[in-house]
This record gives C-alpha cells, sequence and structure tokens, in this order.
C-alpha cells in the first residue's frame, strides 16, 4: 500500500481510538463533574455509618455539593470520623447538620446536609456537630417489634 | 517396574527442564526486543506499517463486535434489572462491565486471534523461507527490524482498540435500552456518570488493556520466532499462539482484577 494512505488510515485509527478515550472520560465516567475544582474540607463524626463509602456524594437539597474524602475510626469517641471535601462554591453555616441517606430502597448511601441560619460559614477543618448516622434496618425491625408489642391486643374475632 | 517408574521421572524432569529453558528463552528474547527498540524512534514508519496491520485492519472485528456484546448486554440487563424495577441502573451495568471487563478482556480476544496470529505466522514463514538468516546474512539484526516494530504497533494498537470496543459497547447497550425498549435517556447517561469513575474504572481498564497488548504480542513474537521452519511447525505455532495468549489474557485479567478492585 502506498505510503501516504497508509498513514491517512493509521492517523484515522488513532485519531478514533483517542476520540473513544475522550468519549468514556467525558461521557461514561464523571471526570469534569467537579472533581478537579477546588474544595475545602470539613469532619463529622457519626455513631454508624452504615455502607457509606470513600467518594460517595455530598448532597444538599438533592443536588451534589461535595464528596466523601475519608472515612477513619475515632479511638477516643468511638465514633467513626467521616471528611468531607465540599466544592469551594459551596458555602454553609456553622450549624449545618450532617445525616447519612440511602438513595432509593436499595441504592448507594450519600451524606445529606441541612444549612442551618447561623451567620459565621463552615470553613477549612471545622466539624460539623449535628449528625445523624445511618439507619440501620435491624434496630428499625427492632424497634417495630417493641411498639407492636407494646400496642394493646386486639379482641379476637 | 522400577526400570518404569525411573523412566516416567525421568520424562518428568526433562518437561520441566524444558519448560524452564524455554520460558527463560522467551524472557531473553524479550528483553532483547525491549533493548533493540529504539530503531522504532529512528524509523517511526516501520512502527506506522505494524500500527496498519494490527490495529486499523483489526478495527472491523473490534467495531462490529463491540457493538453486539454492548446490545446483548443491553438486552439481558434489562430483563433482569426490571424484575427489580430499576431499568435504569441499565447504564451502570453496561458501562462498568464494558469499561472494567469485558472491553480489555474481549477486545484483547480479539486482538489475539486476529493480530497475533498473522504477527505469528508472518514471522514463521520469514524463518521457514530464510529471509531472517538472509538478514542476518546482510548484518541488518532481525530483531531490530522485524520483532521490535511489530512489538511496538501491537502494544500502541491494543488499548487504542479497547477504547474502541467499550465505546461501541456502550453505544450498542444506548442503541438497545433507550432507543429499542425505551429506558430514560437522562437517567442512563446520568447513572452511569455518577457511577463510572474516571480513575478506578476507565484508567485501570486501559492499564489492562496494555498488559494485555504486551502479553499477546511478546507471545506471538516469540512463538513465531522459535517455530520450526516447517509448513506444520508454524500452523503449530500459530495455533499455540492463539490458546497461549488467550489464556495469559484470562489469568492476567484475574490477578489485575484482583489488585485493582478490592471493594475499598
Amino acid at each position: 500500500m502506498e505510503r501516504t494512505t497508509l498513514d491517512l488510515w493509521v492517523g484515522l485509527f488513532v485519531v478514533a481510538g483517542i476520540a473513544a478515550l475522550v468519549f468514556l472520560a467525558m461521557r461514561v465516567g464523571n471526570i469534569g463533574t467537579f472533581d478537579t475544582a477546588k474544595t475545602y474540607a470539613v469532619t463529622a463524626k457519626f455513631g454508624n455509618i452504615g455502607g457509606l463509602k470513600v467518594r460517595a456524594p455530598v448532597k444538599s437539597a438533592g443536588v451534589v455539593v461535595g464528596r466523601v474524602g475519608e472515612i477513619r475510626f475515632n479511638t477516643q469517641a468511638y465514633q467513626a470520623e467521616v471528611v468531607l471535601n465540599i466544592g469551594n462554591q459551596y458555602k454553609f453555616p456553622v450549624d449545618t447538620s450532617a445525616s447519612i441517606m440511602t438513595s432509593g430502597l436499595l441504592g448507594e448511601q450519600y451524606i445529606a446536609l441541612e444549612a442551618g441560619a447561623e451567620e459565621k460559614m463552615l470553613a477549612q477543618g471545622d466539624d460539623l456537630k449535628i449528625t445523624q448516622g445511618a439507619v440501620v434496618l435491624e434496630n428499625l425491625i427492632g424497634q417495630f417489634l417493641y411498639n407492636k408489642a407494646d400496642e394493646p391486643t386486639t379482641p379476637a374475632k | 517396574m522400577p526400570e518404569r517408574s525411573i523412566g516416567g521421572i525421568r520424562k518428568v524432569g526433562h518437561r520441566t527442564i524444558d519448560g524452564v529453558w524455554r520460558m527463560g528463552v522467551a524472557t531473553r528474547f524479550f528483553l532483547l526486543t525491549l533493548l533493540h527498540s529504539g530503531i522504532c524512534l529512528r524509523r517511526p514508519h516501520l512502527v506506522i506499517r505494524e500500527i496498519f496491520s494490527a490495529g486499523v485492519l483489526s478495527l472491523i472485528i473490534i467495531v462490529v463486535s463491540g457493538l453486539f456484546v454492548g446490545m446483548v448486554l443491553g438486552l439481558q440487563g434489562y430483563e433482569t434489572l426490571q424484575t427489580y424495577g430499576s431499568e435504569e441502573a441499565l447504564g451502570i451495568l453496561v458501562a462498568l462491565s464494558l469499561v472494567r471487563e469485558l472491553g480489555p478482556v474481549v477486545a484483547a480476544l480479539l486482538f489475539a486471534s486476529r493480530a497475533g496470529s498473522a504477527i505469528t505466522a508472518e514471522i514463521g514463514l520469514m524463518k521457514a523461507t530464510e529471509q531472517i538468516a538472509a538478514m542476518e546474512m546482510m548484518a541488518v539484526d532481525p530483531i531490530a527490524r522485524v520483532v521490535a516494530p511489530r512489538f511496538w504497533g501491537a502494544v500502541i494498537s491494543m488499548p487504542l482498540l479497547a477504547a474502541l470496543f467499550s465505546a461501541m459497547g456502550i453505544f450498542g447497550g444506548y442503541l438497545v435500552g433507550v432507543v429499542m425498549i425505551g429506558v430514560d435517556d437522562g437517567a442512563f447517561w446520568s447513572q452511569m456518570q455518577s457511577a463510572v469513575d474516571f480513575r478506578e474504572d476507565i484508567l485501570n481498564g486501559v492499564i489492562k488493556s496494555v498488559v494485555f497488548g504486551v502479553a499477546v504480542t511478546a507471545v506471538a513474537l516469540f512463538e513465531g520466532y522459535d517455530a520450526p521452519p516447517t509448513a506444520e511447525g508454524v500452523s503449530r505455532a500459530t495455533t499455540r499462539t492463539v490458546v497461549t495468549s488467550s489464556l495469559a489474557i484470562l489469568a492476567l485479567d484475574f490477578v489485575l482484577t484482583a489488585l485493582m478492585f478490592r471493594g475499598v
């Protein structure tokens, strides 16, 4: 085959391959969704994080405002310590509360932020004071059974 | 009786030594190829020619199989997911299975049978028709002139082909899931984007395909160079290339997956 045609085909092939990679990165992957943007980190302590994973979304009013950066166990408080990386453009009051929620019935777990009313805003390294851990299904069922047992028994038909 | 059992043990020993010896020769051959790769930079056109025969000529089979694999994934995934009422997760299923596993592995298997066998047959025939010996006579190093450009051509082609396979597969899944069955378009893409991580999934897939490319090409080149210079020898070497490199791909895939995805 002539050299120029060969070069053309190889060029097309390489461009198509790189285009496929870019497609995978931009359209399929999550690159470009403020992953590279600047963030500030705040920590929150939870009694139970359930199935929360690193890189799980942090949402406020359902909008993703950050991601979970790190999860560790605090040996002083015997609680889970979660580092949240929140985008710099999202400012929250210092009395913001964090709770661990599940999206859908079987979906992944995320952290929901509920903004407080303070004037002062959260800054790098701050602690979230008001938190609510994940709901453990077993506890919920236990509570339900306990309440059921408390109810006055209906008369037999 | 003891004579026979000693003979059997001797056979085992002979096989072992033979295997280790071959492995040593293959490793030396591989290192020699890397050592003589300088020519690829000095004469890039040699590599471009090999990218054409390994990459461009494999395009059709890669694109078509990628499309069909994606379409089948879309159908099967939808069938299973709708039992749980989560058809919207179809995008995640198609994208993750393609980007993490099927893209690199199936593309590498196709590559082994399409391009690997061609490399082995070509080099084996070159040896059988004494072209390689002729090169040596003319003081042209056959490893630098014949082997190294083929190695780099194939290693460059492999990740591009795997990326094309994954992209075509996702397009196929989109065609079946969204266009044909009617899964919600926005949910399909947005759920996919929230679940597929660039570094964890896509980059690891690319790393896998590069490793497979090196493995397939190294096997194909060595089998071709090592083939007995007869018609039967070349045919056997070609078969061995496909079998060995397919097994190597699957075994390496397990090792790489175990290293990469530990479930956090």
